[in-house]
């Protein structure tokens, strides 16, 4: 054995439970998601089957309806939201900026146990009966109809709120304070840029999600009618509320993915990103423009036809620097030197899917085809196509190309391959098929659709059991690999970051001297050395 | 029959339906157009510059910023184009419907409520003549509702608390499915039902056959008396309060010195919110109907006072 | 006094340090901004619907003992901002009174406050619990009343943290004062800076509109 790193600083439960160690807290989080990943991805399932056919067949209507409010909030809070920021970006940050810690190590925690207690309660609101309102909580029916636990569960989602705030305060201060002597601004990888861009959304978007939430909870249990018609409330401007963090929240689910693609597909061409600056710099305009952009999902609502046009305008604009970023990413792999290991398979699939996401997002972002659109299968294929196809494959990406760095630990290469290229079939069987339903007209939010969309659901419902299996694979290899796997180098990509300075897994301070930048990031040199092997 | 599986082919069922398909064709071939010369360049790129092969990898670009700037301003361009495109389709769609033949939709958990002018009424269904124009007053009695007709690719929320125009017309006779698009609840996919377009010789005969017994004015009329409305509206009586004959859809001055039109929307809010709006010179001593009456009525006792416009005072 | 070298192994130096937690004090202060942001932009939303609902509303409000409670967190305010600027080691006496006597007022704020709670739920004005409001406007003064009561409510219990806050750090300067505090009584007095600031904005939205005329 040689000398002690984080993971065998200590082995007690409370050396796990109480440590300020980032790597550790990652580490929580990281069992903490998969967790909650499963339970969503169990109510996916459970959707799907039931929509194999037309007819209501495996649930009722009030278990449906539970089923997609339970899928839509737990994978979006207690998922996608914290997904690489907590897990990947607390473990990657510090070391990617030669730091040792986060700036709030013991906030850091503190985060993890408020995630924790958020995600209880939001469990309790499943286990007790469920909430049926749809994730969005539209009011009057959350606040009037709904006959579920509405408050409970919007206070799950309040409580997970501070921790997401704590999160984004926590890596804007240790980007700006802690980073190592030489570490300028442009010379930061584009990971940090957007994990910078991310946490401004969480500081800035969440406490409005918070009084949303609050001002709804406070109308279903007093009874006071904030956003109610009848004495004189406006049901339109909660909506308002709600997606001015909504909106800012896709990007924050989307943001951290793009940056972990950019190490990606820089390491894997062996390449400096093309156009750094221009990537960096989008990431922030990205961040701020996507506060202008909310009203795009009222477009039919009623609200001002002068509204809907700026609303329309601003997203169009906003979608001008994840274009940009595309092009980007391909112009990396010109004359590049191109690895296709698992990481850059997933890599590649991101940038297919998140093209095919964005440019649908475009179709909605056109007026008079969102009136068509909107509220209907078109929308859940689009933000599928971004979330899941662009944030979970970028998820699973970074995951195995920092696995080496985390658990010091090689994955079988040939079942990382076959997962990457059955996930991302199964991913588009599942997901493309929606597009055509919404464009013909099937409604989201159905539980009983008319008998001619059932080949499309049909199609859908096969895809999705392919890509249940093909989620069930890393859980597998990977945890076989974080036991058995054969051990890794420190740098088994020959990778110049800082994070692959240090020895695998890194020790309880991540650097022993404090190590000093003196060169821009991404200087690969044309070789790659440590091929990994097949386990 | 496969046809039915080809997305989005139906064409030329309404004056806008073909704009919105037209529209999407476009934005299908712009994707088609961005979509094709990425994956080419990503095939193209991953082929020739995979690991080992040797290639030419000399010469990199090195300075980006006139690619960065060149494909900065070309998706700007074309997101302009496709943004102004789809907006004047959008007016189109939601212009402010002239006064045509008015049809009355009440949504409510789970079901469409359409009444025609006539007082002919229908549960989930909607039968319209062809080739003409209809103004929808809706208005939601719970919850948000949306009114979605995919076949016209037309749509819009119902929300509780206020009138929403919309104006559809359909060109070709048919059975075309209604939807409520917005998650309005437990039974919320089953809230749809179907739009019969007729030709309007049919449309006349279906109304007719329908013979209700009375007109929504006249069932209005009866309303406006049994609420009490009339003892103070109809002059007479003790409390002096506005005169409604003729006031529809003209300019009505208030008591903080603006004008408002009398349309359906300050009528109803008149119902509901006397005292928010009072007429010039005359005192705030209505009461509120609010929760006295259901949507149902209220439409009734709107279009009653609409009757009244052709009367004078 | 000591001097106390210890910090935690992610920084560099103890000005580091206090840099840094500086900083995210600004941070968690403009989390904060958006938070009464969203709720002021509520009430700016329903004061355009109902301007003269609102104004009767805030005529409904104990103007006295909200000016009164005013001039009693700028006081506490002050006192807070002199105890920054003389810490030392040997103005440590000094320091705990000046924050005991902001805790103090920050404690007749939240009395006040209390009583004014009081006197509008004598006066029928509390929205959900007892609400009656005689005459056309009864919408619109609910709707300001609920905005009053969640805005007030949510800055009182900024209010109690705070308290928690200076007392904590008033018992640490009397048990072992040394300079590592400077920083968090540094930051203790932006978040109360903040609060105070908060209420002068809730200050002019509840009581001022309609009692500018007439």
């Amino acid at each position: 054995m040689s000398a002690k790193n984080y993971l065998t600083a200590d082995f007690t439960l409370r050396s796990w439970f109480l440590t300020t160690d980032h790597k550790r807290i990652a580490i929580l989080y990281f069992a903490s998601l998969i967790f909650f990943f499963f339970i969503g991805g169990a109510a996916a399932t459970a959707i799907r089957i039931e929509l194999a056919t037309p007819q209501a067949d495996l649930v009722s209507s009030d278990v449906y309806n539970r089923l997609f409010t339970m899928h839509g909030i737990i994978m979006v809070w207690f998922f996608l939201i914290p997904s690489i920021p907590n897990t990947l970006g607390n473990f990657i940050v510090p070391l990617m900026i030669g730091a040792r810690d986060l700036a709030f190590p013991r906030l850091n925690l503190m985060s993890w146990y408020i995630f924790m207690l958020g995600g209880c309660v939001t469990l309790f609101a499943i286990l007790a009966g469920g909430v049926d309102t749809g994730w969005t909580f539209y009011t009057p029916f959350s606040t009037l109809y709904s006959n579920s636990y509405v408050i409970v569960a919007a206070a799950g989602v309040f409580i997970a709120g501070f921790s997401s705030i704590l999160t984004g305060l926590n890596f804007i201060v240790t980007i700006h304070r802690l980073r190592a002597p030489g570490l300028t601004w442009y010379r930061l990888p584009l990971f940090l840029w957007s994990l910078y861009a991310t946490s401004v959304i969480l500081v800035l978007a969440t406490p409005v999600l918070a009084i949303t939430l609050l001002l709804m909870a406070t109308e279903r249990f007093f009874g006071v009618g904030i956003f109610d018609p009848r004495i004189g409330g406006d049901p339109l401007l909660f909506q308002h509320l709600f997606w001015f963090y909504s909106h800012p929240a896709v990007y924050i689910m989307i943001l951290p993915g793009m940056g972990v693609i950019n190490e990606l597909v820089s390491c894997f061409s062996r390449k400096q990103v093309f156009g750094y600056k221009f990537v960096a710099w989008c990431s922030l305009a990205i961040a701020a423009v996507g506060f202008l952009v909310w009203g795009h999902h009222m477009f039919v609502s009623g609200q001002s036809l002068i509204a809907s046009l700026v609303f329309s305008f601003m997203s169009f604009i906003v979608a001008v620097p994840s274009a940009i970023k595309v092009f980007n990413w391909t112009a990396t792999l010109h004359k590049g030197s191109i690895h296709f290991d698992a990481p850059m398979l997933y890599a590649l699939a991101f940038i297919g899917l998140f093209t095919i996401g964005g440019l649908t997002g475009l179709f909605l972002a056109c007026l008079a085809f969102d009136v068509h659109a909107t509220d209907t299968y078109f929308v859940v294929a689009h933000f599928h196509y971004i979330m899941v196809g662009g944030m979970v494959t970028a998820y699973f990406g970074g995951l195995h190309y920092w696995w080496p760095k985390i658990t010091g630990r090689l994955y079988s290469e040939y079942w990382a391959r076959t997962a990457a290229i059955l996930i991302f079939f199964g991913f588009n069987l599942t997901f493309f098929p929606q597009f055509i339903l919404g464009a013909e007209g099937m409604p989201r939010r159905y539980h009983v659709y008319p008998p001619e969309f059932q080949v499309w659901n049909v199609l859908s419902s096969g895809g999705a059991a392919i890509l249940a299996v093909a989620y069930l694979m890393p859980l597998f290899y990977l945890g076989y690999s974080a036991f058995f796997g054969k051990r890794a180098p420190a740098n088994p990509w020959n990778a110049p970051g800082l994070e692959w300075q240090t020895s695998s897994p890194p020790p309880e301070f991540n650097f022993a001297p404090q190590p000093v930048v003196t060169r821009e990031p991404y200087q690969y040199n044309e070789r790659f050395e440590a091929e990994p092997q097949n386990a | 029959m496969w046809r039915q599986w080809i997305p989005f082919w139906q064409p030329g069922l309404s004056p806008h339906s073909g704009d919105v398909d037209l529209l999407f064709t476009g934005l299908l071939m712009v994707s088609a157009l961005v979509i094709g010369l990425l994956f080419f360049l990503l095939t193209l790129f991953c082929a020739r510059y995979r690991a080992g092969n040797q290639t030419d990898r000399d010469h990199r670009v090195k300075k980006s910023w006139h690619w960065e700037v060149s494909w900065t301003a070309a998706s700007f361009v074309c997101f302009l184009g496709l943004f102004v495109w789809g907006a004047s389709v959008y007016f189109q769609i939601y212009r402010t419907p002239a006064d045509e033949h008015d049809v009355f939709v009440v949504a409510k958990q789970w079901m469409w409520k359409t009444q025609h002018p006539g007082g002919q009424a229908e549960i989930d269904a909607l039968h319209i003549p062809i080739k003409r124009p209809i103004r929808l007053v809706m208005a939601s009695q719970d919850v948000i509702h949306s009114f979605f007709i995919p076949a016209l690719r037309l749509k819009h929320d119902v929300v509780p608390g206020r009138y929403q125009d919309l104006e559809i017309e359909v060109d070709k006779p048919g059975h075309y499915h209604l939807f409520c698009a917005e998650y309005c609840g437990t039974d919320h996919s089953g809230m749809i039902g179907e739009i019969v377009a007729m030709e309007p010789a049919d449309f006349s005969n279906w109304l007719t056959q329908q013979a209700p017994s009375s007109t929504l004015a006249s069932e209005g009329g009866q309303l406006f008396r049994e609420l009490g409305c009339s003892g103070c509206h109809s002059g007479g009586g003790t409390v002096r309060a506005p005169p409604l004959e003729g006031v529809y859809g003209k300019p009505v001055p208030l008591s903080d010195g603006t004008t408002v039109i009398a349309d359906d929307k300050y009528i109803r809010d008149s119902i509901l919110l006397p005292r928010s709006q009072v007429v010039a010179s005359y005192q705030p001593v209505m009461p509120s109907f609010e929760g006295k009456v259901s949507e149902d009525q209220l439409l009734r006792l709107v279009i009653y006072i609409k009757s009244l416009a052709g009367h004078s005072s | 006094m000591p001097e106390s070298s210890v910090f935690a192994p992610q920084y560099a130096s103890i000005p580091h340090r206090d840099h840094t937690a500086e900083l995210g004090m600004w941070v968690f202060i403009a989390t904060e901004v958006l938070l009464f942001g969203g709720l002021i932009l509520a009430y700016v939303v329903y004061r355009h619907a109902f301007p003269q609902d609102f104004a009767a509303g805030s005529r409904h409000t104990e103007i006295v003992i909200g000016t009164a409670n005013t001039a009693v967190l700028l006081t506490s305010s002050f006192l807070v901002a002199w105890a920054v600027e003389i810490f030392s080691p040997a103005t440590a006496k000094i320091v705990t009174r000046l924050l005991v006597g902001a805790a103090c007022l920050g404690l007749a704020f939240i009395v006040l406050k209390g009583i004014e709670y009081g006197k509008e739920y004598d006066e029928h004005l509390v929205p959900g619990i007892d609400f009656q409001f005689p005459g056309p406007k009864a919408n619109g003064v609910q709707l300001f009343f609920i905005f009053y009561f969640i805005a007030t409510a949510i800055h009182a219990l900024h209010m109690l943290i705070g308290i928690c806050l200076l007392i904590t750090l008033a018992v640490i300067c009397q048990r072992a004062p040394s300079t590592r505090h400077r920083t968090a009584l540094h930051s203790a007095a932006l978040y109360w800076h903040f609060v105070d600031v908060v209420w002068i904005f809730l200050f002019a939205l509840i009581y001022l509109p309609g009692r500018s005329t007439s």
